[in-house]
C-alpha cells in the first residue's frame, strides 16, 4: 500500500487533474471486508473520519463492514483490520492492546472506552459508531490532541515533595495502611477518557483541571510521604480549578480501569472544607 | 516485491541527485510509469529548538485548523449527566421563576395587575380540572426533582454513594420520588 501511495502522491503532484480521482478511490464511502466468508457474521462500523490534508473537508463518518468470523474479539482488534486489510488510511492510536498504556481510548458506541478492552458487540443488527475522546481538538481521524491535558497533569506537579531528608537516610517509608489509600489512585492509565466524558470538562477545559487530573491531585494529597499538601490544596482552592466539578460521575461511570474520579474529588472537596 | 521498491526508491534518488549519470533509456524502463527525478517523494527530517511558549504559539496555530470532535450530541444518555442536566435545568426554572414573579409583583401596582393572591386563586379556579392538575404537576414537577436530587448531592458532599451501581440506583430513586409526589400534589392539594 506504501506503494500505491507514493505513486498516487506523485500523480497528485505532477497532474492536478488526477487529484480528486485518486483520493476518491482512497476514500469509498462503504467499504466491505474482501474476506467475508460465506456465513459471515457481518457487523457495521461508522467510524469518523477527518484528515488534515484537506481541512475544507468536513468531518464525516465513514461506513466498513468486517466479518466478525474473522476479526477478533474487541473493538480494537476490528479497528486494526480495517486498517490493514480495507483502508490504510484510517489512523487511530494504540499500543499495549491490554489496556496498560491508554492509547486506544476513543468514543465508542456513545461512551468513552479503551477500545482494546471494549468487546464488539456480537449482535450484527446493531450498528457500531465510532468517534474520537469528545470535545477535543481532533489531529486526524480518532486521534485527539491531549496536549493541554498534559500539561495540565505537569501543573499539579505529579512527584513527591519534600523538605525534610528522610528519617533513615535512604529512603521514606510508609505503613501499610497509608499505602492502601493509594488504592485506587495510582492505577489511573491517564488515558483522559473521564475527563473527556465530563460536560464541565468540554465547557472549561482550559482552566478547570478535569476528572483524570484531579484524581491524581487527590493521589499525591492522600500520600502519607508527601509534606506539600497545604500547597497543593492552596493550588486547588479557585472557583475554576476544581470546583467546576458539579458531581456529574460521568467519570467514573465511563473509567475503564473501573476507578472512582468522582469519589476522589468529593474526597479533596471534605479535605478542603473541614 | 520490497527488493523492487528498494532498487526503484534508490534508483529514483540517484536520478535525483544526478541526472546526467542515468540514461534516458534507463529512466523508462525503470521508472516508468512513476515518475522522474523533480517528483522524487523525499521526506526531510529536521528538529527545531523552541521553548515552551513558542510550541504553545505553533499548538494555538494548529488548532483554528483542527475540528473539534462531537460531544454532546453523541454521548450516550446516561442517568448520572441527564440528571445532572435536569438538576441544573429545574433549578434555573425555580429560581428564574421566583425572580420573574416576584418583580413583576414588586411593580404590579405601578402597572395596575393584580397578582395577589385572592385574584390567583379565583382565575384558577374557573379552570377545567384537568387544566387544573396538569398545571399544578408541571409546576410542581421542578420543585419535587430539584428537592430530592439536591439531598443526593448533599450525600455526595460527605464523599459518600459513590459507586456506580448506587449511583444509577439512587438515581432511579430520585426520579421516581419527584414524579410520584408531583402527581400527589398536583391530585391532592
Amino acid at each position: 500500500m506504501a506503494a500505491l501511495r507514493t505513486t498516487s502522491r506523485l500523480f497528485a503532484a505532477s497532474r492536478p487533474v488526477f487529484r480528486t480521482q485518486v483520493r476518491t478511490m482512497a476514500t469509498v464511502n462503504a467499504a466491505q471486508d474482501p474476506a467475508a466468508g460465506p456465513d459471515a457474521k457481518t457487523k457495521t462500523f461508522h467510524i469518523y473520519r477527518w484528515n488534515p490534508d484537506q481541512p475544507s473537508t468536513k468531518p464525516h463518518m465513514q461506513t466498513y463492514t468486517l466479518d466478525l468470523n474473522k476479526t477478533g474479539p474487541m473493538m480494537l482488534d476490528a479497528l486494526i483490520r480495517i486498517k490493514n486489510e480495507i483502508d490504510p488510511t484510517l489512523t487511530f492510536r494504540r499500543s499495549c492492546r491490554e489496556g496498560i498504556c491508554g492509547s486506544c481510548a476513543m468514543n465508542i458506541d456513545g461512551v468513552n472506552t479503551l477500545a482494546c478492552l471494549c468487546r464488539i458487540p456480537t449482535d450484527t443488527k446493531q450498528e457500531s459508531k465510532i468517534y474520537p475522546l469528545p470535545h477535543t481538538y481532533i489531529v486526524k481521524d480518532v486521534v485527539p490532541d491531549l496536549t493541554h491535558f498534559y500539561q495540565q497533569y505537569k501543573s499539579i506537579k505529579p512527584y513527591l515533595q519534600h523538605s525534610t531528608p528522610a528519617p533513615n537516610g535512604k529512603e521514606y517509608l510508609q505503613s501499610k495502611e497509608d499505602r492502601r489509600k493509594l488504592d485506587g489512585l495510582y492505577e489511573c492509565i491517564l488515558c483522559a477518557c473521564c475527563s473527556t466524558s465530563c460536560p464541565s470538562y468540554w465547557w472549561n477545559s482550559e482552566e478547570y483541571l478535569g476528572p483524570a487530573i484531579l484524581l491524581q491531585s487527590y493521589r499525591w494529597l492522600a500520600d502519607s510521604r508527601d509534606e506539600k499538601k497545604e500547597e497543593r490544596k492552596h493550588a486547588l482552592d479557585n472557583s475554576m480549578s476544581m470546583y467546576r466539578c458539579h458531581t456529574i460521575l460521568n467519570c467514573s461511570r465511563t473509567c475503564p480501569k473501573g476507578l472512582n474520579p468522582g469519589l476522589a474529588i468529593a474526597e479533596i472537596k471534605k479535605e478542603m472544607a473541614f | 516485491m520490497l527488493a523492487q521498491r528498494a532498487t526503484q526508491q534508490s534508483l529514483r534518488r540517484l536520478a535525483a541527485g544526478q541526472p546526467a549519470m542515468i540514461s534516458q533509456f534507463v529512466m523508462k524502463r525503470a521508472l516508468a510509469p512513476a515518475a522522474v527525478g523533480a517528483f522524487v517523494q523525499t521526506r526531510p527530517v529536521a528538529t527545531q529548538k523552541m521553548t515552551a511558549e513558542s510550541s504553545y504559539d505553533i499548538l494555538a496555530a494548529q488548532r483554528k485548523n483542527r475540528p473539534t470532535s462531537p460531544h454532546l450530541s453523541i454521548y450516550r444518555p446516561q442517568i448520572p449527566w441527564i440528571l445532572s442536566m435536569t438538576h441544573r435545568i429545574t433549578g434555573a426554572i425555580l429560581s428564574g421563576g421566583f425572580y420573574i414573579f416576584g418583580s413583576a409583583y414588586l411593580v404590579a401596582p405601578l402597572f395596575g395587575w393584580h397578582l395577589d393572591s385572592a385574584t390567583i386563586a379565583a382565575a384558577f379556579a374557573s379552570w377545567p380540572v384537568l387544566l387544573k392538575v396538569a398545571t399544578k404537576f408541571t409546576l410542581a414537577l421542578p420543585f419535587t426533582f430539584h428537592g430530592f436530587n439536591g439531598i443526593r448531592h448533599l450525600v455526595w458532599d460527605m464523599a459518600k454513594a459513590f459507586k456506580n451501581q448506587t449511583v444509577i440506583k439512587s438515581g432511579w430513586t430520585v426520579v421516581g420520588l419527584a414524579v410520584s409526589s408531583a402527581l400527589a400534589l398536583a391530585a391532592f392539594f
